[in-house]
């Protein structure tokens, strides 16, 4: 290592991409490889939400202890000290809801601009102020040091949706009937995927870090590397970074998160590590997962690697679908290049960590203690279904006989596809006109699972401005209904207790 | 070429779209319709050779018709490149040239479905 320093110092040194590497290898070996090249560049981008701020803010006259406060109307963590701020990534602001937030205070900061702190204090005989606004730039800061509890995942599952309806997830829109697959990461140029084992990837490692030369301060958490999902908590200088590698994004119905650059020189010290920079986009694989299930544990649709990714389509059960990614592998290179130049100028050494990573972490579901409903556990079980060629007449003496003022509409094979309601029912009646309830039927229907939270299925009864949810199977065959009813019935007994 | 059909409340009941064709013959593709009670807003593809004449007929009908020349905007201050905005277009409007974002700005039918998938917020819809 200190030899390839003193390389970096003298200019001598030679750097390759993550990318170039593998037809290197390919041409040279191993043996020619290690010869030839001091130092690959990986490098990534794409969104970081376990991303933070850390700022202290230097002591105001008279003199405050924050206990709350607010950068440009998003809080940010008041519970350290006096005037130390931690502001993480996907905090929505207050007044501009998900369109801005911890991340775009921070892209504000990188940019130059000004930011509003409004803070609330505790009084005490050392600290008498209980307000304060002003107005700030990054340099009025004492330090502003992003802390980023977890970053670079060695790799990160793609997502599909196989539900009915699109959703809006922290993987980007998701059409319904997988009509498209989203992901994440920067294949070969990824950092960990470069360096699984760990050489150079340890405590004190020099890392690029948003544009500046930041470090790995330890393993991130859920850092899992013996089951291929290693991660990284790094820290940089936000003062010296720029906006070009730190990006705040908004994700539609989910929230602000972060794109951060980063970049890990690889030095190649021996055969082994030349072997391991080889890595090609076909040698990652990752899953698709099916965000359709709203629950911890997704079903995996397939296993796919990044070649097929970047090729813009992947089949999934024999069609073609396509696949787009949400990190920027445009930006990425940039990173990996960038990283290289600032070494062949002499201005990046590289640092001997001065431990590992530890190669077993852990990532294991939550432990809860209180009561967690799911539809199945609500739903009512006995519902009626009527078939669309029956009359208006029929149609309403179930309505009329049943507990539901909602009749679900299924096919022949007992599939779900559609919707009567007792106002669609009263409407017809009224118009005079319609005669079967297949004309009247709505065939939008929005649906529940029996394995979805009851939380979801209230939300969609809110957002949709409905009453009533037909639960269906995975063949689409109604096995329940949760209405609003179940919903007052349940806060009912709850505040009862 | 697209065209975009703004329908007034006093006509929205009308056959528009079919008695257009039978009277020019064009052969035209709806590739976005948004119908209510008062009023309709359609996206139609024409063939380019015969684009003034079906734009002629709607207007003769009451029709409000604007070309979708440039219908979506990219910042490209804004936009990282990271693709977002591919998979879930229904028309194919961008693709990758090399590794950089380029939109084909003749597919787009301003449904706005990647105005709120662009997580950098760099896509806008073209208004008329």
């Amino acid at each position: 290592m200190s030899e390839i320093n003193e390389r970096i110092r003298d200019g001598s040194v030679r750097v390759v991409t993550a990318e170039e590497m593998p037809d290197l290898v390919d041409e040279l070996g191993t043996d020619g490889a290690v010869r030839e090249v001091d130092v690959v560049t990986t490098g990534t981008f794409g969104a970081m939400c376990s991303s933070g701020l850390f700022l202290n803010t230097g002591h105001s006259d008279p003199p405050i202890k924050i206990s709350r406060a607010w950068l440009n109307n998003v809080e940010a963590y008041g519970g350290v000290a006096a005037v130390d701020l931690f502001l993480g990534a996907t905090q929505p602001s207050e007044d501009r809801g998900d369109e801005y937030g911890g991340a775009h205070v921070m892209e504000d900061l990188v940019s130059g601009r000004e930011v509003e702190l409004r803070a609330q204090g505790a009084v005490t005989d050392c600290y008498p102020r209980s307000d304060l606004e002003t107005t700030l730039r990054l340099e009025d800061f004492n330090q502003a040091i992003m802390v980023n509890p977890r970053n670079s995942y060695q790799r990160y599952a793609a997502a599909t949706n196989s539900t009915e309806r699109t959703l809006h997830t922290y993987m980007g829109t998701l059409l319904p009937r997988c009509g498209n697959v989203s992901y994440s990461g920067a294949g070969s140029l990824s950092p960990i995927p470069n360096d699984p084992d760990f050489e150079y990837i340890g405590v004190g490692a020099r890392i690029f870090l948003g544009g500046a030369q930041g470090h790995i301060i330890g393993s991130g958490t859920q850092h899992l590397p013996q089951s291929g999902f290693a991660t990284l908590m790094v820290k940089g200088d936000l003062k010296e970074m720029s906006a070009e590698f730190l990006r705040a994004a908004t994700f539609q119905d989910y929230g602000p998160s972060l794109y951060v650059g980063l970049g890990v020189p690889i030095p190649v010290l021996n055969e082994g590590i030349a072997e391991k920079t080889a890595v090609r986009d076909r040698d990652i694989v990752t899953e698709i997962i099916d965000y359709g299930v709203p629950r911890r544990d997704r079903p995996t649709v397939r296993r796919v690697n990044y070649e097929q990714l970047y090729s813009g389509a992947v089949e999934i059960d024999g069609v073609e679908v396509r696949a787009s990614a949400l990190s920027s592998r445009h930006v990425a290179r940039k990173v990996a290049s960038a990283l290289g130049d600032s070494i062949r100028r002499g201005e990046f050494l590289l640092s001997a960590p001065v431990e590992p990573l530890p190669a077993k972490g852990r990532n294991s579901p939550m432990k809860q203690t209180k009561e967690f409903l799911l539809v199945r556990d609500v739903m009512s079980t006995e519902v009626a279904t009527a078939r669309e060629e029956i009359s208006i007449q029929e149609a309403s003496a179930m309505i009329v006989g049943g507990p539901f003022d909602h009749l679900p509409v299924v096919s022949e094979e007992g599939r779900l596809i559609g919707m009567v309601t007792a106002w669609d029912v009263s409407k017809a009646v009224a118009s005079g006109k319609t005669s079967h309830i297949s004309e009247m039927m709505t065939r939008k229907v929005f649906i529940a699972s029996p394995d979805e939270p009851m939380e979801l299925a209230a939300r969609k009864l809110h957002h949709h401005k409905i009453s009533a949810l037909p639960v269906v199977d995975k063949d689409h065959r109604v096995v329940g209904m949760v209405t609003s009813d179940h919903l007052s019935r349940l806060y009912g007994r709850r505040g009862s207790l | 070429m697209k065209l975009m059909l703004h329908v007034a409340p006093g006509i929205v009941r009308r056959p528009i779209v079919s008695s257009v064709i039978l009277e020019t013959k064009a052969l035209i593709n709806i590739e976005r319709a948004k119908v209510d009670a008062v009023s309709g807003e359609i996206v139609v593809d024409v063939e380019p050779e015969r684009c003034s004449e079906v734009k002629a007929a709607f207007e003769a009908r009451g029709v409000r018709v604007v070309l979708l020349e440039n219908p979506i905007i990219k910042d490209d201050e804004e936009c990282v490149h990271c693709g977002a905005c591919i998979s879930i277009c229904p028309t194919g409007t961008f693709h990758f040239k090399g590794t950089e974002v380029v939109a084909d700005a003749g597919k787009c039918v301003q449904c706005g479905t990647c105005v709120t998938a662009c997580p950098q917020r760099a896509l806008r819809l073209i208004l008329k």
